[in-house]
């Protein structure tokens, strides 16, 4: 079958796991159920485990559904110890649900599949040899990709059903109370992780830091958690995040940054009281000082920053720009520490932020949105998925959450060395072009033509060349060359979900 | 043309290319080493041979490390390390441009 953005979906499985192919962006108002976890009733006095292995006794069974948060990114210590004794422990046919797997995750994840104990899993995405392993078909079930507003509907619905927390924090008292804030290793906003506190039927946390009884603030309540389990260290706090951000040097990404920052400032939704998500990268942290300047010129402050946050963002929130940091993830130490000092920057999980079957999320009420792309195509579809050997080696993150804002810019270079970035199809379509409105590469900008409005607002703006995205396509091509198709089987080994639920786009195993 | 001596050219810089040419017996092999040879090995090695053909050179082992050099930037190594190899430096072959 084929769903609307024209992408074939292997009908035996879409029949099997009984998905529908995605059919539009528009969510609209459906009524929908949400389920609640189990609750193993207990005064709290049992909570503190001596050690992973008896709380694993304790929990987990063959078949379940596993979770963990990625807020450690590659400094986490916490799904490796926990891994490792499940593996030893024999037990079989796993799904693994964490909010996405960063490398550091890979190897056990890898021989967790080799040795049954893995049989299933849902992430936000995977890179290096993980993705190169389920890419060459190392897993026999597809892979389930979801964004993390998707994640948290998917929660929220029971299509995640999670078993088993296991999930790291740089503090916690006896009874569970915790937050990313104090510690040796902490990363910030626990965003992707409340979900799991709040659904899971067992919420085990493990820190290397307990504190004296009640901790707060509590992130994660006593009443959500089961297990407290002391463990060494939890993360390494200079893999978390990096130190200081520096802003780049590279002339091609500052030249993105600049227009895009000229697409914005003259966008109609440029006026006091507008929101904003940049994310992290070279060129993103550009636009955020650009705009700071903006900002200042034009005597606009901003109602809220959103999404995954970085320290020039936080100083915006220091410096009055910003009248609130709507906070799912911190990306640097800096950000980190601004949520625990500044009361203006508040605390979101996934679903506040973007679940679409909500009363309301954040990315619903976002004015301006800037996101990257490996690819985009003249559909103005993106991918963010797959790399230009047909490899897993991104994450959907919240690319087709945030893609929902009233602005969606793509910024991308035209080429990435001799791999074009503006292509005629995207190799994997993870946000629909339906949502999004303006690619800026360092040759101009594209407008998607559903957008009239922006084609008139940014028709005369001085040192924004306008083409249209075929002309950039052809552009591009004329530089690097015409590739060799890639080559696929017809094994299905993931599937994209849209953030609705529905199949956007189906990735087969790579032929080589 | 014969190889006189075994040359480098380029560097593994990203968008250049790397080519080392040395003597040969069984035509022009090239062993190519690209991040992107699924979707451009093909035009790459075919922009090695030809260039090299231009010389006059018909038996060679070619090694090249490839890190998304484009086309023009292909043909200006294989240039170089062709003369470096036939010993032909002081005289730029511009007619092979």
């Amino acid at each position: 079958m084929k769903n609307s953005v024209n992408r074939d979906l292997p009908d035996d499985l879409m029949n099997k796991l009984n998905y529908e192919g995605f059919k539009t962006t528009d969510i609209g108002q459906p009524t929908v159920q949400r389920v609640a976890p189990k609750v193993r009733v207990t005064t709290g006095d049992d909570k503190v485990v001596d050690s992973i292995e008896t709380v694993v006794k304790k929990t987990v069974r063959d078949g379940m559904t596993i979770s963990f948060h990625h807020h450690f990114r590659n400094g986490d210590f916490v799904f490796n110890k926990v891994m490792r004794i499940i593996i030893d422990a024999g037990i079989k046919n796993l799904t693994l649900a964490p909010s996405s797997l960063t490398g550091v995750m890979n190897d056990i994840v890898i021989e967790a599949i080799k040795k049954g104990t893995i049989t299933n899993i849902t992430s936000s995405g995977m890179r290096g040899s993980l993705g190169d392993f389920v890419s060459h078909g190392g897993l026999k079930n597809p892979v389930i990709f979801r964004s993390h507003g998707n994640r948290a509907r998917a929660i929220e619905h029971g299509d995640i059903k999670i078993d088993v927390a296991f999930l790291g924090v740089p503090n916690a008292d006896k009874l569970g109370n915790a937050n990313g804030m104090e510690g040796d290793a902490v990363f910030g906003s626990l965003g992707y992780a409340l979900m799991d506190a709040q659904y899971a039927n067992n919420v085990v946390l493990l820190t290397d830091n307990i504190m004296p009884y009640p901790n707060t603030p509590a992130s994660i309540k006593q009443t959500q958690v089961d297990y407290v389990v002391k463990v060494d260290k939890v993360g390494d706090p200079d893999k978390i995040g990096s130190g200081a951000t520096r802003f780049t040097k590279d002339p091609k990404e500052l030249k993105i940054a600049s227009m895009v920052n000229d697409v914005i400032v003259n966008s109609p939704y440029f006026k006091d009281g507008f929101s904003f998500q940049t994310g992290s990268g070279g060129a993103a942290l550009a636009v955020t000082r650009y705009l700071r300047q903006a900002m200042i010129d034009n005597q606009i402050k901003a109602s809220f920053a959103l999404g995954g946050i970085t320290k020039p963002t936080t100083d915006l929130l220091e410096e009055g720009l910003v009248r609130r940091v709507m906070d799912v993830q911190d990306f640097d130490k800096g950000a980190a520490e601004s949520m625990h000092h500044n009361p203006n920057q508040q605390e979101i999980d996934a679903s506040w932020y973007a679940d679409p079957d909500n009363k309301g999320a954040m990315v619903d009420q976002l004015d301006v949105v800037i996101l990257s792309a490996l690819e985009i195509d003249t559909g103005f579809n993106v991918n963010v998925m797959t790399g230009s050997d047909g490899v897993i080696r991104g994450a959907v993150g919240g690319h087709q959450d945030a893609a929902t804002a009233k602005l969606t810019i793509i910024s991308a270079p035209l080429v990435r060395g001799r791999i074009a970035t503006v292509v005629p199809k995207v190799t994997t379509n993870v946000t629909p072009g339906d949502s999004v409105d303006v690619l800026v590469t360092e040759y101009g900008i594209a407008i998607n033509p559903k957008r009239q409005d922006l084609v008139k607002a940014f028709a005369h703006l001085p040192g924004v060349p306008v083409y249209s995205i075929e002309e950039l396509q052809q552009m591009a091509e004329a530089k690097v060359g015409k590739p060799k198709p890639l080559e696929f089987t017809d094994r299905t080994v993931a599937l994209v979900e849209y953030r609705d639920g529905t199949i956007i786009d189906a990735i087969h195993e790579v032929k080589d | 043309m014969e190889i006189k001596q075994t040359a480098v050219a380029g560097t593994l810089e990203s968008s250049d290319i790397q080519i080392m040419l040395s003597k040969g017996n069984h035509g022009i092999e090239i062993d190519l080493e690209s991040d992107v040879k699924k979707q451009f090995g093909d035009q790459i090695i075919s922009v090695i041979t030809t260039t090299l053909k231009k010389f006059g050179i018909e038996n060679a082992k070619v090694k090249a490390v490839d890190k998304g050099a484009l086309d023009c930037v292909i043909k200006a190594r294989t240039i170089a390390v062709a003369q470096r190899a036939l010993k032909t430096t002081d005289q730029p072959a511009w007619e092979v441009l």
